[in-house]
């Protein structure tokens, strides 16, 4: 039954990861950006949850309501004012401008809230528990997985059944032909920048109420969210949700055997999905 | 002649020692169907380039309907009636055949989805792809990519086609199917330019002829009689004029 438990919770925790993920996986897919900033941007969209918390006196899910907009309002013009112009044929001015915008980010927050621990009070969800079958399940971890199947849902159902998603997709096939389509490049990868930091927002949200976060936390959520994607497959959405399920189980299996083995599990098992199946398990994109 | 649909003056375009436009002039008015030839290298396929926006001239300008357009990215010219297809057929290869000619109603023509996906079935009557709507555009032979190239560029609601050697590779069969469609266009109005290769699917469709040769016109006129000019000649049989 241990051992259930254990999987069971790790599903659960997957879940974050996929939504830790789902943006990095939405921006690569479109417009082949590896955003090193990622995992700041969440951090950030913590730190601004908690500044509308206290200034609206919202509680910490329903400060989304305003954490979701005001984030993808500055993916937009993140996008527009500064990534578009690193954007070409070479990979290495997105990665470098992204590492300084984490640089800055990182330290912007540390200035504004310095380097004390914080977390978002979610109230009688935080312990909330229901017991199925003998397995003892947190309300919030499962809010957590059924919000990150949702989140992949919308983000499909936006790819594949909308103008926008065909434009997504029409940028990601040839930007080049898609720009004599009609279409406006920069506006399109303004509005992925946008969708991303959106759900980068709920992401951010949901790691502040699950645990404690402060400006130096974005790094290890990169990690995660890298590996949840390289395991799930490049561009593919729900391979996202199964890579970030795939490394919450193994991180609990790890942590099953020795406390001291979760992370190193969910590493490994990352770097043998690299080393034998370098596009991911679910691949959608070839290049 | 009709008022000119796009004029380009003086329009000039080098890439280091290499001119690929030399001061062109060219007008084609509404309705009308330009062909042009010339050897690889000429700068046929930089002309179209420079009419689409995909480069920037040089010097000289670009009007589209009286309206300057030579510094209007293609987008934009796309938006206002400018469309082309390619040489080598560049279909989104991860979405349908219906869903590349979606793409271009509904960005290119600007349409709600309801007026794109009626654009997109009309559009694929007329080219002849209707029953392979739903099939991936990866999926598709030569002859159907190369008509997808032309229904997708159609879908954009153009009034000004520049069609890029769209009969190059097609069997003789192919070729009379894809003249036959072009023939079907041309009752619509629309202006077309069309390089290519494959001089006889050419003639049998347009109005005036035009030779380009290092980035310059040499020839320009009525079909047959360019086709039986000295530059022609010189051009592609090497026969001098006086030999």
């Amino acid at each position: 039954m241990q051992w259930i438990n254990a999987i069971v919770q790790g599903v659960l925790v997957g879940g974050l990861y996929a939504l830790f993920a789902a943006g990095l996986s939405l921006i690569f897919g479109v417009m082949r950006l590896v955003n090193i900033a990622h995992g700041d941007l969440i951090v950030l969209a913590a730190f601004l949850a908690l500044v509308v918390m206290q200034t609206l006196g919202l509680g910490a899910l329903e400060s989304l309501v305003v954490v979701i907009p005001l984030m993808a309002l500055l993916g937009y013009v993140l996008q527009r004012g500064l990534l578009n112009l690193t954007l070409g044929s070479d990979i290495l001015p997105p990665l470098l401008v992204t590492f300084g915008l984490s640089v800055i980010i990182q330290n912007g927050l540390l200035q504004v809230f310095t380097a004390d621990s914080r977390r978002l009070n979610a109230g009688a969800l935080e312990v909330a528990t229901f017991n199925l079958a003998g397995i003892d399940i947190g309300v919030l971890p499962l809010v957590m997985f059924l919000a990150a199947v949702a989140v992949i849902g919308v983000l499909q159902f936006i790819f594949y059944r909308t103008a926008l998603g065909r434009a997504f997709r029409a940028t990601s096939d040839d930007a080049d032909v898609a720009r004599m389509m009609g279409l406006d490049n920069r506006h399109i990868f303004g509005l992925a920048m946008a969708l991303s930091l959106a759900v980068v927002a709920i992401a951010g949200v949901f790691l502040a109420v699950r645990t404690n976060f402060d400006p130096a936390s974005g790094p290890a959520r990169l990690i995660f969210g890298f590996e949840a994607v390289i395991i799930g497959g490049l561009g593919n959405l729900w391979g996202t949700l199964a890579g970030g399920v795939i490394l919450g189980v193994t991180q609990a299996i790890g942590a099953q055997i020795n406390p001291g083995w979760q992370l190193l599990a969910g590493h490994l098992v990352f770097l043998l999905v690299l080393a034998f199946r370098p596009t991911g398990l679910f691949p959608r994109i070839a290049g | 002649m009709a008022a000119p649909i796009i004029r380009l003056s003086k329009v000039c375009k080098r890439y280091g020692a290499i001119v690929v436009a030399d001061a062109i002039d060219i007008e084609v008015a509404g309705g009308e169907a330009l062909g042009i030839i010339g050897p690889n290298g000429a700068g046929k396929t930089s002309l179209f380039n420079l009419v689409a926006g995909t480069v920037k001239a040089d010097s000289g300008t670009i009007a589209y309907r009286n309206r300057d357009i030579t510094s209007l990215n293609a987008a934009a010219r796309c938006r206002l009636g400018v469309s082309r297809s390619f040489q080598i057929p560049h279909p989104f290869s991860g979405m349908t055949v219906f869903e590349n000619v979606v793409v271009g109603a509904a960005f290119g023509g600007d349409m709600s989805e309801r007026e794109a996906y009626a654009k997109a079935v009309e559009v694929l009557e007329l080219t002849g792809l209707k029953a392979k709507a739903n099939a991936m555009a990866d999926s598709l032979t030569l002859l159907e990519r190369k008509r997808l190239e032309m229904a997708r560029a159609l879908a954009t609601g153009p009034e000004l086609l520049l069609l890029d050697e769209i009969a190059g590779g097609l069997s003789e069969h192919e070729c009379r199917e894809l003249v036959a469609a072009i023939t079907g266009l041309r009752k619509t109005g629309i202006s077309i330019v069309w390089i290519e290769h494959v001089v006889h699917a050419l003639l049998a469709i347009v109005d005036r002829l035009l030779v380009i040769d290092f980035g310059r016109i040499v020839a320009e006129g009525d079909p047959k009689t360019v086709m039986a000019s000295r530059e022609v000649s010189e051009i592609y049989l090497g026969i001098e004029a006086d030999a």
